[in-house]
């Protein structure tokens, strides 16, 4: 500001007239005043981590009149969730009094920390974790190039001894354990994974075990 | 002895760089910010590893931590007219150009479609305080409807973007421009909310859904 005034000084001495020199510089006060303004605002509306989507395929309604084959699905295991338990069985569901003559299924429980899922999968999923690491070397000594790497991990995930999972929920459970379980299961790359619906059976097992 | 007199200082300071720093800055934050949508409910979404981004042709299905259910749908303005036209036709609801332009620009809203004009009329602030939700039963199955509909206006304003994106690249793939189905569900909230949703995405024979999820780290831990 003080600058403002030099320039119009009227105050010359002796006689010759000088043109008024202008002073080349601005009072720059409020243009930084509104340029940390518009700054501040930005700084606190922008919204830095952007949601991310999660994508998840849902297993198609069966059609009334196309009759479905029960496939027979090798190496899988079923979760149940409920409030902020998690369970689960390996294998098919037989109840009490099943006429294959199996035993009835036992509900284990487990937990969400790093010693209860976690561990399970990476047991369970040895065979696309352990192909994926010798993939990854290769990726990585140039043996393959990305596109054979990325078509060998999906051929793992499909393979017959590559762990399915079923996600089953009772009406209790909550969202996040949901998205938490399919967070685990991408991480450990099981391939197929399907939320279903809970059976009636399964239901009365759950209830026992949460008493 | 001569005086040492002490430099006098001019109280004037180059501001140039600070000022050129401070635009620069401001530049930038402008360029990157997208704007948090001013959303008609809180959502805490859970985090997840997933790193997709959302794309631009959505239909969102917002569900809050009591279970409310708010319907979205990002297919452009021209679709988002054309939604409610074909809507209002069904329910014979009357709504006028103001309520149609407020539609057109409207993030998500969560009611009844016989209460939807006078929704349109409210301002932002007061719909923060509502507490309806759309109707999804088996005899008033409205949400269905939005979804169906949505999911025709989004695949018609997809297939021109795809068209005018194929003139320039003829490698686009169609997918791209196609609707998304994404749900975005408070943590805390029943999933069994969630699956009344997902069961009428279902039924519609939709079954590629998408959950909203915040960057691992970025949200809630346990």
């Amino acid at each position: 500001m003080a600058d403002m005034g030099e320039g119009g000084g009227g105050h010359e001495k002796g006689g010759k007239k000088r043109a008024k020199k202008g002073s080349t510089r601005v009072d720059m006060t409020p243009l930084v005043d509104l340029a940390f303004l518009l700054l501040t605002f930005f700084v606190l509306t922008s919204t830095f981590s952007k949601p991310k989507i999660m994508s998840l395929v849902y297993p198609a309604k069966p059609k009334e009149d196309v009759k479905v084959e029960e496939q027979k699905i090798n190496n899988a295991i079923t979760f149940l969730i409920s409030e902020n338990k998690i369970f689960y069985y390996k294998g098919e569901f037989y109840g009490p009094e099943n006429t294959k003559g199996k035993p009835a299924t036992q509900l284990e429980e487990t937990s969400f920390g790093p010693k209860g899922v976690r561990m399970l999968l990476a047991d369970l999923n040895k065979s696309v974790l352990n192909g994926k690491k010798k993939l990854k070397a290769k990726l990585d000594s140039k043996q393959i190039k990305t596109d054979e790497y990325l078509s060998g991990i999906r051929d793992l995930k499909r393979a017959d001894e590559a762990l399915k999972v079923l996600i089953k929920t009772d009406d209790k459970a909550i969202t996040k354990n949901f998205i938490d379980l399919v967070d685990e299961l991408r991480i450990h790359e099981i391939g197929v994974i399907a939320p279903v619906d809970i059976l009636p059976s399964e239901q009365e097992l759950l209830n026992a075990k949460l008493k | 002895m001569a005086k040492i007199k002490a430099p006098k200082a001019s109280p004037t300071i180059d501001m140039t760089p600070m000022v050129d720093l401070a635009f620069l800055l401001v530049t930038f934050f402008m360029l990157s910010a997208n704007f948090r949508s001013d959303e008609p409910v809180q959502v805490d979404t859970p985090s997840s590893i997933a790193d997709a981004e959302i794309p631009k042709n959505v239909i969102l299905i917002t569900v809050d931590k009591e279970g409310r259910v708010l319907y979205g749908f990002t297919g452009g303005q021209e679709a988002r007219k054309n939604l409610l036209i074909k809507m209002a036709d069904k329910y014979k609801v009357k709504f006028n150009k103001t309520q149609l332009e407020e539609f057109s620009i409207l993030p998500s809203f969560g009611c009844s479609i016989q209460q939807l004009p006078e929704y349109l009329e409210m301002e932002s602030e007061e719909r923060k305080h509502l507490k309806t939700s759309i109707p999804m039963d088996s005899t008033n199955n409205q949400l269905k409807d939005w979804i169906y509909f949505g999911n025709i206006e989004g695949l018609a304003s997809g297939k021109v973007k795809f068209e005018e994106a194929v003139n320039k690249n003829p490698e686009t793939e169609m997918n791209e421009y196609k609707p998304k189905f994404i749900l975005k569900v408070d943590g805390k909230a029943l999933y069994e909310h969630a699956k009344n949703v997902i069961e009428i995405f279902r039924d519609l024979d939709l079954n590629n859904l998408n959950f909203v999820t915040s960057l691992e780290g970025g949200g809630e831990k346990h």
